[in-house]
């Protein structure tokens, strides 16, 4: 999933700058999830935004409305009067959330309430940790289903760098050296030989680096949208 | 004329590799660049190793803090009549970058190259930048491998002109996790085309030697030299911050003492109760045994089947190299005058 979490309360406060009418427009999908963004979080920001500028003496009019997923113009359609009454849309969803509202309704001011972070997945309750980097290319395949392109702080290839020690990274002990987790995969499976072959310089022109990505599906467009 | 036989048959010609393949044991040592635009900072390091190790490593960036370029550096000890190691991680250029580098290097007149994955940024003074690794050290020793020998570069075009022809080396941290990975990672780096490797510090000698052993069955002190990394410590405060803080990196406990011994004259007294003449005088005890302790440790290594010679990095305190090398029985440095080209098909064969 998408993992993100919220700014703070005086990020937002100048985000929302001059604005008489806000709606926190939250997100039911990957941000609930992770507690960042949901319609819980909604009605959160949307009192505490309310109570604070109140008591800053410029109190606001700050309404929330939470769509199932902000990513796809079906569900903004449903909020698309309440938007078009707001002097800011607070969104709370991630980074493709703000900027389809943004892209749906060009005439209103759309600014974000979160920083997406990285694409991970709980570890336990509360704990988030990343696991993909969207590089375009996957090679799980060859490092036992650990991705050292996301996970390894140098994104390498071929095994650890020497910074490697105890099990962690040489960045921060609180992050597991990806190579160990490799290494020790592959070896409890008997499958250590993998590990010796060499990787040749990594494509990344699926990656970033070749641009901004899109997918288009012909099987899957509609006749009236094909040309 | 072909390249190789403009080199008499040397993939580069560099002095490092002449005293290697002649199979005497070499001496490297290490220059830091300084953290500005002071070449004369380069050229009084350079007079204290000069004429006392065979090749000069410079360092890139090391920590990731910002200092001088290795290949600028590199420029200023060729002007002085010594051999430069330039040194290059992946952290701050991608391939282009790295490519480009190394064709001003080797049209400067550099001819040895160590490829090195690179500090993480956030350790050094730039910690908001963003890093580059767009290749690691195993890809970058293959790509400078093929550009000498493949005249290619990294995309497959072929070069319109003279190809740099590096002596390449790799680094290997021989204790680094996970330790039993460590030795097929020296065999990647030596079928990617590693022709010399240098290894982190070794103080544990018989740590080393467990790790020479498995290099040897897997024949990699055939086609790779293996220099062991060495360096002074200056006291037992560097050596336990060594074995503590540094990765890859193993103190025994007897070293540390016999440094704490040298200290001895000077020990339960407070900061202010010592003068500052016993400080001195203390910083020179310990220093004499780190020399000592250095000195014994490449006896020790040299010994061991398969090491080539000693990387010797002397942080910060190039005045120990000479009394280092000396002590070592290891001076003068050997002179190898290129082979005559008839030789050195034999040489090749051989090799």
């Amino acid at each position: 999933m998408i993992v993100a979490e919220q700014k703070s309360l005086d990020e937002l406060k100048t985000l929302i700058g001059s604005a008489e009418k806000v709606l926190v427009v939250g997100c039911g999908t990957c941000v609930t999830v992770c507690f960042a963004g949901g319609s819980r979080e909604a009605a959160i920001t949307s009192s505490s935004l309310r109570m604070a500028t109140k008591l800053d003496g410029d109190p606001k009019q700050v309404s929330d409305v939470t769509v199932q997923r902000q990513c796809e113009w079906e569900y903004l359609d449903t909020i698309a009067e309440q938007v078009k009454e707001a002097d800011v849309v607070l969104s709370l969803g991630c980074g493709i959330g703000v900027q389809a509202i943004a892209e749906h309704f060009p005439e209103s001011w759309v600014v974000p309430g979160l920083n997406t972070t990285f694409l991970g997945l709980p570890v336990e309750q509360g704990v988030w940790a990343e696991r993909c980097a969207a590089c375009g290319d996957c090679i799980l395949g060859l490092t036992g289903g650990i991705c050292p392109i996301a996970r390894c702080s140098k994104s390498l290839l071929n095994g650890p760098c020497g910074g490697s020690e105890g099990g962690h990274c040489e960045v921060s002990a609180d992050i597991p050296c990806a190579w160990q987790l490799i290494y020790d995969r592959l070896s409890s499976q008997g499958k250590l030989h993998v590990l010796l072959d060499l990787q040749p310089p990594k494509n990344w022109r699926t990656s970033r680096d070749g641009g901004p990505r899109k997918i288009v599906r012909e099987d899957l467009r509609l006749a009236s949208q094909e040309g | 004329m072909s390249a190789s036989t403009s080199n008499n048959g040397y993939l580069s010609g560099s002095n490092l590799e002449r005293v290697l393949r002649a199979g005497h044991f070499a001496v490297t040592g290490e220059l830091g660049p300084p953290q500005s635009a002071d070449s004369e900072v380069i050229r009084k390091k350079a007079a204290l190793l000069r004429g006392a190790v065979d090749a000069v490593n410079i360092t890139d960036n090391q920590t990731a803090i910002v200092r001088m370029s290795s290949i600028g550096a590199g420029a200023i000890l060729v002007q002085e009549g010594l051999e430069p190691v330039i040194q290059m991680t992946c952290r701050d250029r991608n391939r282009l970058a790295i490519q480009s580098d190394l064709l001003g290097a080797y049209a400067l007149g550099m001819r040895n190259l160590l490829c090195l994955t690179g500090d993480h940024q956030t350790f050094g003074n730039h910690p908001n930048s963003k890093n580059v690794f767009d290749m690691d050290s195993i890809q970058m020793v293959r790509m400078v491998s093929a550009m000498r020998d493949e005249h290619v570069f990294q995309c497959g075009d072929p070069f319109k002109g003279p190809e740099p022809r590096f002596f390449v080396g790799a680094a290997e941290s021989p204790f680094a996790a996970p330790v039993e990975f460590r030795p097929y990672r020296l065999a990647k780096k030596v079928k990617a085309g590693a022709n010399f490797i240098q290894t982190q510090l070794v103080y544990d000698v018989p740590a080393f030697a467990s790790f020479m052993e498995k290099v040897r069955e897997l024949g990699l002190h055939k086609e790779v030299f293996i220099l062991a990394g060495v360096g002074p410590l200056k006291g037992p405060g560097m050596a336990r911050y060594m074995q503590e803080s540094v990765p890859g990196i193993l103190v025994p406990g007897e070293l540390i003492e016999r440094l704490e011994a040298a200290g001895a004259p000077w020990a339960g007294k407070s900061k202010d109760e010592l003068t500052k003449e016993d400080k001195k005088a203390r910083a020179s005890a310990w220093q004499a045994e780190g020399i000592r302790i250095c000195i014994e440790l490449i006896q020790q290594l040299r010994q061991i089947e398969g090491v080539a010679g000693v990387h010797l990095m002397a942080i910060e305190w190039e005045e120990a190299v000479k009394p280092i090398v000396e002590g070592a029985g290891l001076l003068p440095r050997p002179v190898v005058e290129a082979k005559p080209a008839e030789m050195a098909g034999a040489e090749a064969a051989h090799g």
